[in-house]
């Protein structure tokens, strides 16, 4: 058993507190963020965050409002974990790991109200901008969760809202007006890894994390979803830790890449 | 949105009479479909959940069977008549992420490695649906373990605390689930102090955070008891099964 080896090596790793390029344990890979990475997107940003590649596309279409708010422009947001990110993907319909990814990352987009959805309403229960965010994964190498809620949220930065012509049609043409973003919500799990709280591993630690606990936080204290993932428990003072832990490298992550 | 309308909580009084750390009326009972190995119902307030377990046995399809330990199975399912608008019958995409969080939270208590090469297979239905309906799910899966033998460390006990107009509360419900600021939904195993499922939604700062886990953490020692409870009412007398 090949993986059974590999993780009882990872978990002797963490245990003698070494990680495979010598980071601590709640320091990131190198974060690089390229924004307007697709020309055609409304807005777009391809992150890398170690060897993790992951390319997220905004694309606005019109719609109708959800007859519970009519006066709300829609949210969407989609994960593919294509066959090309790993030889353990498949393609055919979203598997599970594809659609927690997209709602763990909805989630903390939806409910910072990062989008001011009342502003995508154009005539109420009518005619609202839909706002569609993909998460496309090039290249799995572990911690997908935090790099998709980084990749979702500079790509919506860089949106714009295109023109409406008379007939209905979209004016994509020398798009003026941004999409207006209020809250930058950062998602940031922590993992266990032989008991040991370990931030953003790689695949090959990843393949040791006995649970995990993403929490995504807007501020220096306020936080909008959370997420606990495995099959290891925390106790509420681990719970409580990795709250800690979370806040402070999502503000870290928003002043760095952000500038908030 | 609609017109804000009077306040839920009035007095520390909620829309249906609870204090804000009550918990909705519980019923709890273990062995209610009996082709299944193992089940279980559980009904909180108004939300009612029923559960089968199939196994350890064979697993189809076949390149999910694990040499090491048993391969959980688990489907969560809202009947499409347990809301006010119909469910598409089917999975969702909501049903697959619970589906998959009550199946990592319950896999933590079993003891796969005495399986290895067959499946545990545990189908939990919502029948009528007044919010937590994962954790109502997740309490009536626990009793059908118990209950179909199937060893386990500890049983596992569910339930939500949220807040509404600022408050935290236990057991979100009603009225106050359309108008509730805040969802925190989790699942608790006393013996051992630990958490093993744990969602949120809705902003909240990290004080309110600590008192609505706090709340839900003592609501779930009370949802423990009634599981016990269950499963020692369905095997007072010995039954041959």
């Amino acid at each position: 058993m090949i993986t059974e080896i590999g993780t009882e090596y990872v978990k002797n790793m963490i245990k003698a507190g070494k990680r495979f390029d010598d980071r601590g344990f709640e320091d990131l890979r190198e974060l690089k963020i390229e924004r307007g990475y697709v020309q055609n997107a409304e807005g777009s940003a391809m992150v890398t965050l170690g060897e993790t590649k992951i390319l997220v596309g905004v694309k606005m279409k019109v719609g109708e409002p959800f007859p519970d708010s009519p006066n709300e422009g829609v949210l969407m947001v989609n994960a593919e974990l294509g066959p090309i990110a790993s030889p353990d993907f498949e393609s055919g319909p979203p598997d599970p790991q594809s659609v927690e990814l997209a709602r763990v990352v909805d989630r903390g987009i939806r409910e910072s109200k990062a989008i001011n959805t009342e502003s995508l309403c154009m005539e109420p229960g009518e005619k609202v901008w839909t706002v569609c965010v993909d998460i496309h994964v090039l290249n799995d190498d572990g911690n997908l969760i935090d790099a998709s809620s980084i990749g979702a949220i500079a790509a919506l930065l860089d949106a714009k809202v295109p023109e409406l012509n008379e007939d209905g049609t979209m004016n994509r043409e020398n798009m003026k007006k941004k999409l207006e973003i209020s809250q930058i919500p950062v998602a940031c799990t922590i993992h266990k890894i032989a008991g040991k709280m370990v931030l953003d591993p790689n695949l090959r630690e990843e393949s040791a994390v006995e649970g995990r606990l993403t929490v995504t936080s807007m501020d220096s204290e306020k936080l909008c979803a959370m997420q606990k993932g495995g099959e290891c428990g925390f106790t509420p003072e681990e719970v409580y830790k990795a709250i800690d832990i979370s806040i402070k490298k999502g503000g870290e992550i928003r002043k760095k890449h952000f500038g908030a | 949105m609609s017109v804000k309308q009077e306040k839920l909580i009035v007095n520390g009084k909620r829309p249906d009479g609870r204090k804000l750390d009550e918990m909705r009326e519980i019923e709890a009972k273990a062995g209610v479909i009996e082709r299944a190995d193992g089940s279980g119902f559980f009904r909180l307030g108004n939300t009612i959940a029923v559960a089968a377990v199939y196994g350890p046995k064979e697993l189809h399809p076949k390149h999910l069977l694990d040499p090491v330990r048993a391969y959980v199975k688990c489907r969560y399912n809202m009947a499409p008549f347990s809301t006010t608008e119909r469910i598409r019958p089917g999975p969702s995409r909501r049903s697959t992420e619970i589906s998959k969080v009550i199946k990592s939270a319950l896999s933590s208590v079993l003891f796969l490695e005495e399986y290895p090469e067959t499946g545990i297979e545990i189908f939990i239905e919502v029948l009528q649906a007044d919010a937590s309906t994962r954790c109502v799910g997740l309490n009536a899966a626990s009793i059908a373990l118990a209950d179909a033998g199937v060893p386990m460390k500890d049983l596992v006990a569910s339930c939500a605390a949220g807040k509404v107009e600022g408050q935290i509360v236990l057991d979100v419900a009603g009225e106050e689930d359309c108008e509730g600021e805040v969802d925190l939904p989790i699942a608790y195993v006393p013996r051992k102090n630990e958490i093993y499922l744990l969602q949120m939604d809705g902003i909240v700062k990290k004080e309110e955070l600590k008192k609505a886990l706090d709340m839900a953490i003592k609501g779930c020692k009370v949802i423990y008891d009634k599981q016990k409870q269950a499963l020692k009412c369905e095997y007072k007398e010995v039954k041959a099964k």
